[in-house]
């Protein structure tokens, strides 16, 4: 009787297709803004995952996410390094300031000071120089998103492109002279605007004079040294707070989750998406078994228990729910695909892949049990009312 | 197709080898409740002997339609007796009714009720197909039915490809093909003109007679009376006579 419910199915073409329309929507959907979703979420924290060096971040107790700077006490570094099971400890200056433009506007740009001595902290691939030609006098390394958008030259000629910014040219920083001396492609983060990267001191010497200045400390444990024990030890010496990459991660996520409106939003646009594909699918897939309810009848007199008939309607919302979700999961891969090289978000995790099939699953199991409901409780007399 | 205006008597079985297919005895039934009760059937009385096509004929709304789904098993009635081959379908379960319904009851639609999207020949092996019969000796059975009512030619038509006539002979070897003792028809010809339901009026008979079994038909149509063997006039959810037909000389005995 399988290869009957099959072709019962496939025999009505619109509804056929109108079911399938409706759960690769709702797979689309589902698939789709989810993965958007945790691309956004995974770049709040992109900053610090993509700054391996270090095994702990130490921060102010208050500090909630990257950007949440609150400045510390350079003496504390000193303090930090003599902690027993520290290899090394680097300050990290982290800050917004304003760069004055060759066409005299004004631009935010996120300035990341690393250690003079190490430069660690430092962008994870250079597009045009190294990183050491930051011991040069007023140097900077700008990303090429940020050269090419934000901080690039005016167009030579009216009408024209603008001109990335490149290396030698020179830009204000906070009034200070910066020179371009290499570009760099960092991992896109949830902050807005260039990312430039000086050394730490010339960082602090851009940025508005402060008795405090140093961001974050960055600390590599000892070979064989327990990180977990060396973050209390660094709270009980620093009594600041001491978070594993993996700890400060998850603090930045869960601020940006339960702080900010973005689990909700696109939490709705989610819901939205299963509510249209429950509606859309499950409205055809109702409509279907209701045409061929005289045929279920018809089928239920000649002998076909309930149970037969429970069969072939699950039969038939499985097929057309692999269906749906693989058109649904392949179009948002596809997307996903296309938009990889540019600056929208997008991470489709394998168990995301889970997800929306057991959504696509719900969604026909509801589609399903309403036509099951009414198969079961049809009267096979249903056959001779003409 | 041949014209079959009134065929010619076929021979009846011996009167030792008769037997009682269906029997009902004061059946009653009734629908909704209180204000809005009706009494379909106000007991019946009625015997059906295999090899014998009997059609149950009246006015709309008189209850046959009711009698035949009690007859077939696909509803229960309220009060009385029926039998079907000495079975009560009201001492079994749901799922043992249904599927002794499966085996020994065949069924010929007003309006043919072949699935759409199946050939003719699935059609026709569906019957089989619920008995869970292997494919291929399902397809094979479906085959020589469809070549035994004329549509050799016709197997992978499907039902929107054939005429009426031709859907109603699917619909006739659907009923045949697991063998069942009993067949119910509701309204057989009512889509057909006179020559199609003729010939497919031929083709009931000689399947009740040539094969022993018992055939009920529920029908409005006069032009295909003569084809019974019986007549039951049902009016207001009563028998109110019942009468040789033409198809055979008046049975022996007895009948309510």
């Amino acid at each position: 009787m399988n290869r009957i419910a099959i072709k019962m199915l496939v025999g009505d073409r619109a509804k056929y297709i109108g079911i399938i329309v409706g759960l690769t929507f709702a797979s689309l959907l589902i698939t789709q803004q989810a993965s958007i979703f945790i691309g956004l979420m995974t770049r709040t924290y992109g900053a610090v995952s993509a700054n391996g060096l270090a095994d702990i971040w130490i921060m102010d107790e208050n500090v909630r996410f990257f950007d949440d700077v609150k400045p510390m006490s350079d003496m504390l570094l000193q303090r930090t390094r003599g902690v027993p099971g520290v290899a090394w400890a680097v300050p990290f200056y982290r800050n917004i300031l304003n760069c004055r433009m060759a066409n005299g506007k004004v631009q935010h740009v996120n300035l990341n000071g690393l250690d003079d001595g190490t430069l660690i902290g430092g962008p994870p691939e250079m597009v045009v120089g190294s990183l050491s030609d930051l011991r040069r006098a007023d140097s900077i390394i700008v990303d090429e998103t940020g050269a090419a958008r934000e901080l690039a030259r005016p167009a030579r000629e009216p009408g024209g492109p603008s001109v990335p910014l490149a290396v030698g040219d020179v830009i204000e920083i906070n009034d200070h002279r910066a020179t371009v001396v290499g570009i760099c492609r960092t991992v896109r983060s949830f902050q807005w605007g260039p990312q430039v990267y000086t050394t730490y001191s010339r960082a602090v010497s851009f940025a508005p004079p402060q008795r405090k200045s140093m961001s974050f400390i960055l600390v590599k444990a000892k070979p064989g040294q327990s990180v977990p024990d060396l973050c209390q030890s660094l709270r009980g010496v620093t009594g600041l707070e001491a978070r594993t990459q993996r700890e400060f991660e998850k603090e930045i996520y869960d601020y940006f989750y339960y702080y900010t409106g973005i689990p909700i939003n696109f939490g709705i646009a989610v819901i939205l998406g299963f509510i249209v594909g429950t509606a859309i699918a499950g409205q055809t897939f109702y409509n279907f078994t209701l045409d061929n309810l005289k045929h279920f009848g018809a089928l239920k007199a000649m002998g076909a228990s309930n149970g037969m008939l429970l069969r072939m309607i699950l039969l038939q919302s499985a097929v057309v729910g692999f269906i749906g979700y693989g058109l649904g999961v392949g179009i948002a891969s596809l997307f996903g695909l296309l938009i990889a090289d540019s600056e929208l978000a997008f991470r489709l995790p394998w168990w995301l892949l889970l997800v929306s099939a057991l959504s696509v699953g719900v969604i026909c199991m509801l589609s399903a049990g309403i036509s099951i409901l009414k198969v079961v409780r049809l009267e096979p007399a249903i056959v001779f009312k003409g | 197709m041949d014209p079959a205006p009134v065929p010619a008597p076929i021979e009846r079985p011996h009167e030792d080898e008769i037997d009682i297919a269906v029997h009902c005895s004061d059946v009653m039934k009734a629908y909704g409740a209180g204000n809005t009760r009706v009494l379909a059937l106000r007991g019946v009385d009625l015997n059906v002997r295999t090899g014998e096509m009997l059609m149950l004929v009246g006015p709309s709304g008189c209850g046959k339609t009711t009698l035949i789904s009690v007859i077939a098993g696909i509803l229960d009635q309220d009060a009385g007796e029926c039998l079907v081959f000495g079975e009560d379908f009201r001492r079994m379960r749901t799922r043992d009714k249904t599927h002794w319904r499966g085996r020994n009851i065949g069924f010929v639609f007003q309006s043919f009720n072949l699935l759409p999207t199946l050939t003719a020949v699935e059609n026709v092996a569906v019957p089989l197909l619920i008995q869970h019969q292997p494919r291929a000796m399902a397809m094979a059975r479906a085959s020589a039915l469809l070549e035994r009512v004329g549509l050799k030619e016709r197997l992978r038509s499907l039902p929107s490809q054939l005429s009426g006539g031709q859907q109603q002979r699917v619909a006739i070897a659907r009923a045949l093909v697991h063998g069942p003792r009993l067949i119910v028809c509701d309204e057989p010809t009512s889509a057909l003109d006179h020559e199609t339901g003729s010939s497919v009026m031929g083709l009931l008979r000689e399947i009740a007679r040539g094969e022993n079994r018992a055939l009920v038909i529920v029908t409005h149509d006069a032009r295909i009376f003569p084809y019974a063997d019986r007549l039951a006039q049902m009016d207001d959810g009563r028998i109110k006579s019942i009468s040789a037909g033409q198809g055979a000389a008046p049975p022996q005995g007895t009948h309510p």
